[in-house]
């Protein structure tokens, strides 16, 4: 298990009642959070709509997490 | 030069710190609030940027549009918060010796600045509903 601290934004934020919050998870990629936290932010389906981001750095949702990371996972952007 | 401001973006001020005496030309464009989007009147448009990153990206991309299309200057302001209809809610403008790279540049920019950063807009309708733009697909797995 990993510590992890997972930042929702928007519509996830809304979703989730919170900013952020840290939580044991059994993750080995930034994909794994997202589906073990579906119950807080709500989106099913991660690939192509949604980002990912790990400690303030863009990030793939293969990419691997680590004890004490931060995964900021943000719903599909709409700039401009 | 990338920016996020949470206040009323200063156009002329912006088109003064592009000037520049090998330029020849200058291509603005600016998005603006307007009151309907699929059918609805809006009332105001509600902007969520996380800042350090957008800041970061938002760099990127005028980077690469600088090494695609040679530029002289160029700078784009995103806002943040509450906007009135009419507000303009993006500004990117480009300087450059010839038009045809100033035209590329800047669609390029706010062509990018659309799908990397992370910025969300909400609207706010006349019927007192709100919604999240492209965020459909996780309003909907909420009901599954």
């Amino acid at each position: 298990m990993k510590k992890i601290t997972v930042r929702y934004f928007a519509i996830f934020r809304e979703h989730a009642g919170l900013n952020e919050e840290t939580l044991e998870l059994d993750a080995r990629t930034a994909l794994d959070v997202f589906e073990l936290t579906q119950n807080r932010h709500g989106s099913i389906e991660p690939t192509g709509h949604c980002k990912v981001a790990i400690n303030d750095e863009m990030a793939d949702w293969s990419s691997a997490v680590s004890d004490g990371d931060t995964v900021l996972l943000f719903p599909p952007v709409a700039g401009g | 030069m990338f920016e996020v401001s949470n206040e009323r973006i200063d156009v002329e001020q912006l088109r003064k710190g592009i000037k520049n005496p090998k330029s020849g030309g200058v291509c603005i464009f600016e998005g603006w609030a307007r009151n309907q989007n699929e059918g609805r009147t809006v009332r105001q448009l509600e902007y969520e940027v996380y800042e350090p990153l957008a800041a970061l990206e938002g760099e990127k991309v005028i980077a690469e549009a600088l090494q695609k299309f040679p530029f002289l200057e160029a700078s784009c302001v995103h806002r943040s918060g509450l906007l009135e209809i009419g507000d303009c809610a993006v500004w990117v403008g480009v300087s450059s010796p010839h038009r045809d790279e100033a035209f590329k540049a800047c669609r390029f920019i706010i062509d990018a600045i659309k799908i990397h950063l992370p910025i969300w807009k909400k609207e706010h309708y006349v019927d007192g509903d709100s919604g999240w733009v492209n965020c459909e697909r996780c309003s909907n797995a909420l009901s599954l």
